[in-house]
């Protein structure tokens, strides 16, 4: 469509605007950690460090354990995401196939489990986990992210199971394949990709996570990286500006990473499940 | 997102019911579900009627609604319900201004568009954590780029926002905003997407101006997304945590202590399990009610139309 060139010139002017707002914070943490000490205690900061320098990384892991932070993360992450994408897996499969009760059950379920304040879920689990004495565990973290992450899991995955069309499977079984052959030298392949994405999208969920992690886990050598991260903040709220800067640029590398690859699996998952409402 | 699939129709292009194998492929992640989450619900549920606390020698008894009846004279729990509202819709509306216009602008086929999908993930990705820690820097009385561009601009020295009993909230909820946009964006213009250019090539022939396209052809198509998008957004932005808790924790003052950090004070820093089980239980309920009286009135004004 025609548009004039006024017009135009607003919209760029709105682009830009747009583009400075989403973009700033990032890059004035990032400058902040390459700042000397003394650069952040001059009243007038410069977004470019005028002598840039690496030792906030440095002081950072010198000043809480962040590489044991990072590796509970990423257990916590990893293990998280694969229970979840196996348990949820064939239960999508049933949800995208079959019409029944249960599917409209879990249905609702994803839909409700949106809505509840975690205060009323975490008392509750904070009471069981520490009758099993999984408090203060990884283990006990796992199994709370796997549930967490099973109502979007399951949503992502049985738009990709409906993606799969069922008339191929029936070809299959024509061809005299048992279901079981169909569904692993069928269904597998075509299903691969959207495993991937689910599992990548609940990693990220468990990365990131803070809530469950602040309640659940106790000691400094249990915590997970968000967890670590709030100890620069200080008792008093006054932080060590540089290492605090440096660590939480490097808390968000993974999740960037990651989250980029599968940005657009994640969208179209959305606008599958939004047009069908 | 927007979570309302058509799994209840899901069945119907095989209509086939589900044999009893089926069971089996269900149960590893029914159980889970069952056992650390509804359960768990339940059992909160039922906590918010019993005076359980931590570290308690004697059993726990119930009380009826006797935590309910002191929630109801908490004017401390009152105000961080009025904050959490506050802050939800302080959020959730600019919040979907903004994407909206910024959905239409990208729906465009301007250039340097795909920067500002690309940068939309940076919000979307980080953790919230980060966020807080992130806009902590850019709000910093000295050493942040806030005050200091106000000062180079001349309008004065600055403040220390987070601090500021009337700028808190303000304070936060730009991040707030700034922190669930790009995922709002993203969602409304997939559904843009999905909107048949035809209708708007067939509506500009016919002499609609852009104001009209976008009332007649544009809006009725993407109003079950917004809908939706809107109705989530404000549930998650009320239950909010990690954001607030890490920016100003609540302070100065209370002034941003939105409802999810009052119960978990109440629960894990004192001990208040069926106190703070009874907050989350009126949390839900209103939230429940709201959602109801929105949704209906929605979905009517929708149909008259």
């Amino acid at each position: 469509m025609r548009t004039s060139k006024p017009a135009r010139a607003g919209q760029y002017v709105a682009l830009l605007c747009y583009l400075i707002f989403i973009a700033f914070p990032f890059a004035w943490l990032i400058s902040t950690a390459f700042k000397p000490p003394r650069e952040l205690a001059t009243l007038h900061p410069t977004w470019i460090p005028k002598d840039p320098t690496l030792q906030n990384f440095r002081d950072a892991f010198d000043q809480q354990p962040l590489l044991h932070a990072a590796l509970n993360s990423l257990i916590a992450a990893v293990s998280a995401a694969l229970i979840a994408v196996v348990i949820a897996t064939p239960m999508a499969y049933v949800m995208a196939r079959h019409r029944s009760k249960l599917s409209t059950a879990a249905t609702g379920w994803v839909v409700v489990s949106q809505a509840f304040p975690f205060v009323l879920i975490i008392i509750p689990l904070f009471l069981i986990l520490k009758n099993l004495y999984l408090i203060n565990s990884l283990p006990g973290l796992i199994m709370v992210y796997v549930v967490w992450s099973l109502p979007f899991a399951l949503w992502m995955l049985v738009g990709y199971v409906r993606a799969v069309p069922p008339e191929l499977e029936e070809a299959a079984a024509v061809d005299g394949a048992s279901k079981l052959r169909t569904l692993v030298s069928v269904t597998a392949p075509l299903l691969a990709p959207g495993l991937v994405a689910t599992a990548l999208f609940a990693f990220i969920t468990a990365w990131n996570e803070f809530f469950f992690a602040l309640v659940l886990l106790k000691t400094p050598e249990k915590q997970t990286l968000p967890v670590v991260l709030t100890h620069f903040l200080g008792a008093e709220g006054v932080a060590d500006l540089g290492p605090l800067a440096a660590a939480a640029f490097l808390a968000t590398i993974p999740s960037l990473v990651i989250f980029a690859i599968i940005q657009k699996r994640i969208t179209g998952g959305m606008l599958a499940g939004a047009v069908k409402s | 997102m927007t979570l309302t699939t058509a799994t209840a129709r899901s069945g119907t292009r095989t209509g086939k019911q589900p044999d009893h194998g089926a069971w089996f492929l269900v149960l590893p992640a029914l159980i889970p579900i069952l056992v650390l989450s509804v359960g768990p619900l339940l059992y909160g549920i039922a906590l918010a009627f019993t005076d359980s606390q931590s570290g308690r020698t004697q059993p726990t008894e119930w009380v009826g609604l006797l935590n309910f009846q002191d929630l109801l004279h908490d004017t401390l729990f009152w105000d961080s319900f009025r904050i959490g509202l506050l802050w939800a819709v302080g959020v959730t509306v600019p919040q979907f201004v903004l994407a909206l216009g910024l959905a239409l602008l990208l729906n465009q086929n301007l250039r340097f568009r795909w920067l500002a999908r690309a940068l939309a993930i940076i919000p979307w990705a980080m953790p919230e954590v980060v966020v807080g820690i992130m806009w902590r820097l850019v709000y910093n009385p000295d050493a942040g780029i806030l005050n200091e561009t106000i000062r180079n601009l001349g309008l004065g020295d600055g403040r220390d926002w987070l601090s500021g009993l009337s700028t808190a909230l303000p304070a936060v909820i730009l991040v707030g905003v700034w922190a669930g946009m790009p995922q709002t964006t993203v969602a409304l213009l997939a559904g843009l997407q999905n909107t048949p250019d035809e209708l708007h090539e067939a509506a500009a022939i016919d002499g609609a101006g852009a104001w009209r396209r976008f009332r007649t052809v544009t809006w009725p198509a993407l109003k079950p997304i917004a809908l939706s998008i809107t109705a989530l957004n404000f549930i998650w932005n009320f239950n909010s945590f990690a954001l607030v808790y890490v920016l100003t924790n609540g302070g100065p003052g209370g002034r941003t202590r939105l409802p999810m950090l009052f119960a978990y004070e109440e629960a894990f820093r004192y001990g208040q399990f069926g106190y703070a089980a009874a907050m989350g239980c009126v949390m839900v309920a209103v939230i429940s009610v709201i959602l109801a009286v929105y949704l209906v009135g929605r979905l009517r004004g929708g149909e008259e139309k």
